[in-house]
């Protein structure tokens, strides 16, 4: 990747940032774990999926899968930036009278299935990519889980059935940022060695900084990994990641900030000083 | 004509459908070697089968999909619910061994809360076939629709006629009675003939209606029963709770009637294990003993009156 490129990647990437932050507030979303797959989103729709806003129907688009659904606000700051959704759009988040919420759906364009309930979408996607190999097809296929997510058997099944199908066009990308909810991983349920376990279940895995946009790019570039087997990247990331003073705290899950925390937020994102927060963490799933 | 002959020629006629099985191949083992890569076995993942049918039903195909009725409905339930569901996908599940049909199996596999809680899905369709000849006039129909749907899957033969005309939320009408009209579905049919035969024994007009659909139902035929008819019997290899007497309490209340109904169903408890000629005896669902306990409520209804 080009100094060039990567630049305008970040720049990207800064302004998704700008747009979690802008919806941290007014009912709040889930900031930290957003924060943390906003550079790996931005690299993937903007430099490596085929997909845009004129082939989001085409049969032979790539497909991503975002199974950690709560990081949505990621994806409308990717969406509105990448002009997949309108701007404007994001004012209407929580309002009834859009589809602009916490979970995934498809009435955003660009998203392929709603998602919210953990362990859902690798099974579907693998759905979506036997169908592309029983049509003799090259489409991608990317399924994003969380790491707290892999708590969840379905997540293995469905490793277990797309190692048994050489599922080769089927990608897992897990948004390592080490928080569950409330709780660090290795705290409650260790998933380490985690490349190992994907290893084991018969996926070829490689793990990389997913903030870092020349390990992104020579990761999926590679893809697939083997002729045979289903890919598996990890993408090591802080949650947070912008905003020092909530990145890799377990308290900051559900963020529902006030107006001056949110400006002094904003501030944070460009390295003006660093937040006094008071509002709560809500506990919620 | 069999369940797996009926699907084996629709699938190599039409390229949309594929068949899928977590590792329950009872209805389809013969399939693989002509199906070939459209028939895709996930093994024993109930919930990770149904997330694969919604993701190639959301590439255009239509999956048909084979379990066991207590892990496909109840296992992989939110997965049914949430991406079939909530996507109003055509993935068309056929459950297998619903019912009494798991007879000696146990109360692990005894699916008897599954009309309950696929029909309580928003757009899902519940269907369960009086026996074999019943269940292939009716899976063209319901294959073709562009709903998914629950099939209670059985392959008993009956000796029955059936109407050979299937209509989704119609019911097969055999006898209208004006004492009794007896409302039965799935595999307690042929029994419920029997109980039929002796009741009229008894000198009394006995109706029969087969439900075929349970959702939609046919409100239409359940009124005309109503109306016509002393007394409603439901029977249904079912908790009472959300099954079809719970049905016509719905129906009911929504046209504002009362009438009177005796609910021959499972009692808040699993039925005993064990054959099938058995489980009917012990549980009372033979006709001979479906007829005296409705003989018995018609006492009471009488004394009742008196």
């Amino acid at each position: 990747m080009t100094e060039e490129r990567k630049k305008e990647l970040q720049e990207i990437a800064f302004r998704v940032r700008e747009h979690i932050i802008n919806l941290s507030t007014d009912g709040g979303c889930f900031t930290g774990a957003s924060l943390s797959c906003a550079d790996l989103l931005v690299y993937l729709y903007a430099d490596f999926l085929n997909v845009n806003k004129t082939n989001l129907k085409d049969p032979n688009r790539d497909y991503l899968f975002l199974s950690k659904g709560h990081d949505v606000p990621a994806m409308y700051g990717t969406f509105a930036e990448l002009g997949l959704m309108e701007k404007d759009r994001l004012k209407n988040h929580l309002k009834a009278t859009d589809s602009v919420y916490w979970h995934p759906n498809r009435n955003v364009p660009g998203v392929e299935f709603h998602s919210g309930s953990l362990g859902h979408l690798p099974a579907v996607a693998m759905g979506v990519a036997m169908d592309i190999r029983l049509r003799k097809q090259n489409n991608k296929v990317i399924v994003i889980t969380g790491d707290g997510e892999l708590n969840e058997g379905t997540v293995w099944e469905t490793v277990l059935v797309a190692h048994a199908h050489r599922l080769n066009n089927l990608t897992f990308v897990v948004d390592r940022n080490q928080f569950q909810a409330n709780v660090a991983t290795e705290d409650l349920i260790p998933l380490e060695p985690l490349a190992d376990k994907f290893e084991a279940f018969g996926c070829v895995v490689k793990r990389i900084n997913g903030h870092d946009f020349n390990a992104l790019e020579e990761a999926f570039k590679a893809l697939p990994f083997d002729k045979e087997k289903p890919s598996v990247i990890i993408a090591d990331t802080v949650r947070g990641k912008g905003l020092p003073s909530i990145e890799a705290r377990a308290d900051r899950w559900f963020c529902n900030f006030s107006k001056e925390e949110i400006s002094s937020l904003m501030k944070e994102l460009h390295g003006d000083g660093k937040t006094d927060l008071h509002s709560e963490t809500l506990t919620v799933r | 004509m069999s369940y797996e002959e009926l699907l084996k020629e629709l699938v190599l006629k039409d390229e949309r459908y594929v068949v899928m099985t977590s590792e329950n191949r009872a209805l389809i083992k013969n399939l693989p070697p002509v199906l070939k890569d459209r028939f895709i076995d996930t093994g024993i993942t109930e919930q990770t089968m149904i997330g694969t049918a919604a993701g190639l039903a959301l590439r255009g195909r239509i999956p048909v999909v084979h379990a066991l009725a207590a892990f496909l409905t109840m296992r992989a339930f939110e997965f049914i619910r949430t991406d079939v569901g909530i996507a109003n996908l055509p993935v068309k599940l056929s459950s297998y061994v619903p019912g009494f049909l798991s007879d000696g199996n146990g109360p692990t596999h005894q699916a008897i809360e599954d009309v309950s809680i696929m029909r309580g899905i928003p757009g899902m369709q519940v269907f369960c076939p009086a026996d074999e000849e019943d269940m292939l006039h009716a899976l063209p129909v319901i294959w073709n629709s562009p709903h998914p749907s629950y099939v209670r899957v059985t392959t008993r033969k009956g000796e029955y006629k059936h109407d050979p005309h299937f209509e989704i939320g119609k019911a097969e009408v055999v006898a209208k009675g004006s004492d009794i009209t007896l409302l039965v579905y799935g595999m307690l049919f042929e029994e419920t003939m029997k109980a039929k035969t002796l009741l009229e024994k008894e000198g009394l007009s006995v109706g029969l209606i087969n439900m075929r659909s349970l959702k939609p139902v046919d409100e239409k035929a359940i009124l005309e029963a109503a109306r016509n008819s002393q007394l409603l019997v439901t029977i249904e290899d079912h908790f009472q709770i959300g099954g079809l007497y719970t049905i016509l309490a719905e129906v009911f209340l929504k046209h504002r009637i009362a009438g009177n109904v005796f609910p021959i169903s499972l009692q808040d408890k699993w039925f005993k294990p064990a054959l099938l000629s058995e489980v009917l005896n012990h549980e009372g669902f033979t006709g001979e003993k479906m007829a005296a306990r409705i003989l018995l409520e018609l006492s009471k209804k009488t004394l009742h009156k008196a």
